[in-house]
């Protein structure tokens, strides 16, 4: 779903070669610079703005009730319980993964990338459905044994754990695996040759190299753990104070008409989502640095 | 880690050692939480019966909802191609203040939660919103239309097309448009024959991923649609709808449609990106 577009690192980084000259006239710069930043303006600045203005429409006051409103409070501890799992986990997950697909060279090498692709070309609601199908108490193929050991996952925080595991799960492989192809294994195989321990070899060559993409691939999953909103209602069952995260509770709100209330809540996530941009582009122009 | 010292037929002798290991997760970690989920669908929605699942499949409300979602999906991708291409060749050959900060600022709908984008243009757009009171004297009417839905798929899926274009364009040579300027070739003419051949392969791919992203998306949809049956009810809100009335056969069938669209879509990038690495190799 969002994120990762497989950019050829070596032509997006030749060094030094700033393309300023155009061969366009004055005239056509103007109008298509102006058209390029009318849209920009339009389509992504303003709704980003109106987050904010919106949430403070009431004043501070009401802001800061609903974001310590105990209903709000307790979406948020839930939600930061589903970052607290699914980032560890799903960082593993990714740097194994990417250590197999980048420093190996073996048959079904693309079929296993595009099956880490999957989540993200699955529809969210397709995402939550899959493990209702599985773990439904009334609908599961798995009810009978969660019901005789009284297991409730969907409509409950390991349903909701669960899916955002599956939404976020190629966020980290898919930022290391091109940067980690490029970067190829001349490195480790001198470290390796000098007698260096593999897990050694990659504490203190590979990490040391991949460590920029690896934090940015971090605060994806994180933010993605934090805002995903399809997959998460389709298991959660939307319990109020129990299995409502911070993007359910945003809906809950809206749709109450407490809009203000609901601003307020989203610009916490939004945010995150600031960070994680500067994140991103601090982490790029380290990678730049490191091809110079 | 005993593995990777045996010599593996499908894979070619290394230096590297962790591969039994690694590969060994993953595979693991990809069968439970992708694999086996994912065939449930397939499984479920096969215990349905090729004639109930044709039946549900060419039923009037989901025709309706593939309709709307296939429509407005391939009109925000196409607006997205154009704008992208803008915006990435503004933002790769001109120099203006702010640039920086608004090549910072494309990936912002990657990282902003849909639920935030949702309600955020739903806001903006409805006839009393900011930009929705321009409209309404002139009788358009965006959020809860078709047309609403449009803008936010072109909203959260705005980054692909500049993004996949942005590093070929900065690596075509300016050197080959100023020897057709050179040799007397219109701007026009070297733009259409020099440049859009080398960015049509990227411009494809930024199209279709778009494309992709915008079928499956739920969490925006939802707040700006309004949901009416027939009118405005994307294929993911049918599936949800379904589930939400406890029809589960129903849902998952829907979702198997869904399922093998995203498959073919996955299949056709694919080929596509292969097809054109191939091609500029030769």
């Amino acid at each position: 779903m969002s994120g990762s577009i497989p950019i050829n690192l070596q032509t997006s980084n030749k060094p030094g070669q700033e393309k300023k000259a155009s061969g366009d006239s004055k005239a056509v710069r103007i109008v298509l610079t102006a058209i390029a930043l009318l849209f920009f303006t339009v389509m992504l600045l303003i709704p980003l703005i109106s987050v904010f203005v919106k949430a403070f429409e009431q004043g501070a006051g009401v802001y800061f009730a609903a974001i310590s409103d105990p209903i709000a409070l307790a979406a948020i501890k839930l939600t930061l319980l589903t970052i607290a799992i699914v980032v560890p986990v799903n960082t593993v997950f990714g740097l194994v993964a990417a250590w197999a697909v980048a420093k190996f060279k073996f048959k079904g090498k693309n079929l296993l990338v595009t099956i880490i692709d999957l989540p993200f070309a699955i529809s969210p609601v397709v995402a939550g459905l899959i493990f209702v199908l599985l773990f439904s108490t009334s609908h599961g193929i798995l009810a009978g044994l969660l019901n005789e050991l009284g297991l409730k996952i969907i409509f409950a925080p390991p349903g909701i754990i669960l899916a955002t595991l599956f939404v976020t799960l190629p966020f980290v492989a898919r930022e290391l695996i091109p940067l980690m192809e490029s970067q190829g294994t001349a490195e480790e195989e001198a470290a390796l040759t000098l007698g260096a321990s593999g897990f050694k070899t990659f504490w203190l060559i590979t990490l040391p190299n991949i460590k920029w993409a690896l934090l940015y691939g971090v605060m994806l999953t994180a933010a993605r753990a934090a805002g995903e909103f399809g997959a998460v209602s389709v298991v959660s069952g939307h319990i109020r104070g129990l299995t409502n995260t911070v993007p359910l509770h945003v809906e809950i709100l809206y749709n109450e008409y407490k809009f203000s209330a609901a601003f307020a809540v989203a610009s916490l996530l939004t945010v995150i989502a600031i960070i994680n941009l500067i994140i991103k582009n601090i982490s790029d122009w380290k990678i730049k640095q490191q091809f110079k | 880690m005993n593995l990777a010292v045996k010599p593996l037929k499908f894979r070619q002798q290394s230096v590297i050692p962790g591969f039994g290991l690694t590969m060994g997760v993953t595979l693991f970690y990809i069968t439970l939480l992708v694999m086996i989920p994912v065939s449930m669908v397939f499984i479920n929605s096969s215990s349905l019966g090729l004639r109930s699942f044709w039946e549900i499949a060419t039923s009037e409300r989901v025709l309706a909802s593939l309709k709307i979602s296939f429509g407005t999906s391939f009109l925000a991708a196409l607006v997205n191609a154009v704008f992208g291409l803008l915006l990435a060749w503004v933002l790769e050959r001109y120099t203006f203040p702010g640039k920086k900060i608004i090549d910072g600022l494309i990936d912002l709908p990657f990282a902003l939660p849909t639920a935030v984008a949702g309600i955020s243009l739903t806001t903006l757009y409805s006839p009393n919103g900011w930009i929705g009171r321009l409209f309404e004297p002139l009788g358009i009417k965006i959020s809860y239309t078709p047309l609403g839905i449009t803008i936010a798929l072109v909203f959260i899926s705005f980054p692909f097309v500049v993004r996949t274009v942005q590093p070929v364009l900065h690596g075509i040579d300016t050197e080959v448009e100023e020897a057709a300027a050179c040799l007397g070739a219109s701007r026009f003419q070297a733009f259409r024959k020099i440049i859009i051949p080398e960015l049509l392969p990227a411009l494809i791919t930024g199209f279709a991923l778009s494309f992709a992203r915008a079928l499956g998306e739920y969490g925006s949809v939802v707040f700006i649609s309004g949901n009416m049956p027939m009118r405005t009810e994307i294929t993911p809100l049918l599936i949800r709808t379904k589930l939400e009335q406890y029809d589960y056969a129903g849902g998952t069938a829907v979702a198997a449609i869904m399922l093998i669209i995203s498959f073919l879509m996955l299949l056709v990038i694919n080929l596509f990106q292969l097809w054109a690495s191939n091609r500029h190799k030769t």
